[in-house]
């Protein structure tokens, strides 16, 4: 029986010609990551196993959800893996202000690379699918084993196909489809699955299109999301990366759980509701309803913090206000994406229309700082989960939408369709 | 190893964002994050909780964020194992490395309500509703799972090995 393309590359670093669903085995990874939060606790459990990592190109510690560090216990938990990435001698020694986002910054660098086995104590791992790797998340215990040994155990999971055809149309971008995917499966429509995404649908979608797919196959329960190797992704790894790749394809008898097919044109822009992921609803559906007023937008995230996404929502504002009563924070995910935005003169769009224009961060996204939302408000933010108190206190409220949704929202005040640019107030 | 409380139920996709909100996160230690567990899904699960009580929900039990602080503030708070339909991924890699009990039963589910008294044997699989008179059969954990567990978990599991 054929293999899917997660069953090949993890076949191959467990050293196995073949490998079934639900198989138990053991991998050699590429690439193991955590940030300022998993990484400090995941150090005195290392120290139990362990007095170097397996490999120092291989290990990479991120700070960036609390940084610019937030208080006194972040510094020093930013602090101890600064000091653990020196002291080890790690080749990408990460320091903030000099990087960015994990998910962004590990692609970005090269260090991640088509056909690597990859884990990161972070959920959103699964985003290197669009460089065709295999990235999960992982916890603690498993990152600071991984960081010792260079290996994890996996069950070896099954797979839904999705068939993308079509060409998306222009204010419909790689959230929209991640959106319309996670409201037609579910939050745990893909449950320990891997979400394969192929068809001729998928040369219409960029690097970072697929990035934003990816990063969100966790929002559907999903282990990984993948995309197969093209001419776009070699252009991507021979601009950023000098590492060995190699590229793996699906099995033309590979077995799927579920075939889905999806023609990217009929996809309309998508606002996934509090309090879930899976709560989509089209932006014709919120356009024929009662408006939604916003209090704060947040643009950026390991899900759309990319150059694309900067440049997206900067076409929306340019020239435009923001409404006076929503506050608009653009997060570009790395220092580079930040010098790109000044050097295309979207940072001077951005906080000409009334946007604060802030260094790389996670700390909107998951409410810890830079972006809090207090009791009663409203958000339309880009980045990927929409729980509750997520951004701030339990009776906040988030909107999951593209760059496109967001920036039009902002100039309305209201959930607004970007084809119209703004509304029409 | 059994496990015997009161059942604090709950329903689906309760996430790791409401298990331990992010604004805890700057400490690992796992007293400090016990005593803001579920905080955000139900502000008197603190005060209610006592040690040994069991939490029952319905699919998709800890889904979201990789944070290990999750199921260690479940554990540290004294739940002494969590019953659900299903579980998401990375929570159930996460509470078996920290040697905190987990199983899927949708049956038991739907059969134990909020407060009553249930037992797990963990070596059967087997789930008693002592307050109903009924029982459910769960997967019992492999031999290698269980001594994880009475191990305390992965880490210890590994170096006991050596």
């Amino acid at each position: 029986m054929g293999m899917t393309m997660t069953q090949k590359i993890l076949a191959a670093h467990a050293g196995l010609d073949s490998v079934v669903a639900g198989q138990l085995i053991e991998c050699n990874l590429d690439v193991v990551m955590a940030n300022d939060i998993t990484g400090p606790m995941a150090l005195p459990i290392f120290r139990q196993m362990a007095d170097k990592v397996f490999d120092k190109d291989k290990v990479v510690l991120v700070p960036d959800h609390f940084t610019p560090n937030k208080d006194i216990k972040s510094a020093q938990n930013a602090r101890d893996i600064q000091d653990f990435s020196r002291e080890q001698g790690l080749t990408h020694h990460m320091v903030q202000g000099k990087c960015g986002v994990e998910h962004a910054i590990l692609p970005e660098r090269g260090i991640v690379t088509a056909g690597e086995c990859i884990i990161g104590a972070d959920s959103h791992t699964c985003s290197y699918g669009a460089l065709g790797a295999f990235g999960t998340g992982v916890g603690t215990t498993d990152i600071a084993t991984g960081m010792a040994t260079g290996q994890a155990w996996f069950k070896v999971p099954s797979a839904i196909k999705f068939v993308l055809t079509g060409k998306p149309s222009q204010y419909v971008s790689g959230k929209d489809i991640i959106l319309h995917i996670i409201g037609m499966i579910g939050v745990d429509g893909a449950l320990y699955k891997s979400m394969e995404f192929v068809g001729d649908g998928i040369e219409h979608l960029t690097m970072d299109d697929r990035f934003t797919i990816c990063n969100m196959a966790i929002e559907a329960g999903g282990k990984n999301g993948i995309f197969p190797v093209d001419q776009q992704t070699l252009d991507y790894i021979h601009e950023h990366s000098t590492k060995p790749y190699q590229v793996f394809e699906a099995d033309e008898d590979a077995e799927y759980e579920q075939v889905i097919e999806i023609d990217l044109a009929q996809i309309r822009p998508t606002v996934a509701f509090p309090h879930l992921p899976g709560n989509a609803h089209t932006i014709d559906e919120i356009e024929a309803s009662e408006k939604i007023y916003i209090d704060q937008v947040v643009i950026g995230s390991c899900t759309n913090g990319r150059i694309s996404d900067m440049r997206k929502a900067a076409a929306i504002l340019k020239g435009k206000t923001v409404h006076p009563e929503v506050r608009v924070m653009v997060i570009p995910a790395t220092q580079k994406i930040f010098l790109q935005c000044m050097e295309e003169g979207l940072a001077q769009i951005f906080v000409e229309s009334g946007c604060a224009f802030n260094t790389p961060s996670c700390g909107a996204c998951m409410g810890g700082h830079m972006g809090v939302m207090c009791k009663g408000e409203k958000c339309v933010s880009t980045s990927n989960r929409n729980f509750v108190g997520r951004m701030g206190d339990v009776e906040s409220l988030i909107y999951l939408a593209s760059p496109e949704v967001a920036a039009a929202s902002a100039l309305a005040g209201y959930i607004a369709n970007p084809e119209k640019i703004g509304g029409e107030e | 190893m059994i496990a015997n409380g009161k059942v604090l139920k709950y329903g689906d996709n309760v996430d790791t964002d409401v298990i331990i909100p992010a604004r805890y996160l700057n400490s690992f230690d796992a007293k400090e994050l016990a005593s803001h567990v579920m905080v955000d899904l139900d502000p008197t699960f603190v005060d209610r909780l006592e040690p040994g009580d069991i939490v029952v929900a319905k699919s998709n039990f800890g889904c979201g964020s990789s944070r290990e602080h999750a199921p260690l503030a479940l554990k540290t708070a004294g739940v002494s194992c969590v019953i659900a339909n299903s579980f998401a991924r990375i929570f159930y890699r996460n509470s078996i490395n920290i040697g905190f009990p987990i199983l899927e039963c949708p049956e038991a589910v739907a059969g134990i309500d909020e407060g009553d008294k249930v037992e797990v044997e963990f070596e059967t699989g087997v789930i008693k509703n002592l307050t109903k008179g009924t029982s459910f059969q769960a997967q019992a954990f492999p031999p290698f799972l269980q001594k994880m567990i009475e191990a305390n978990g992965l880490v210890n599991y590994v170096n006991a090995k050596k």
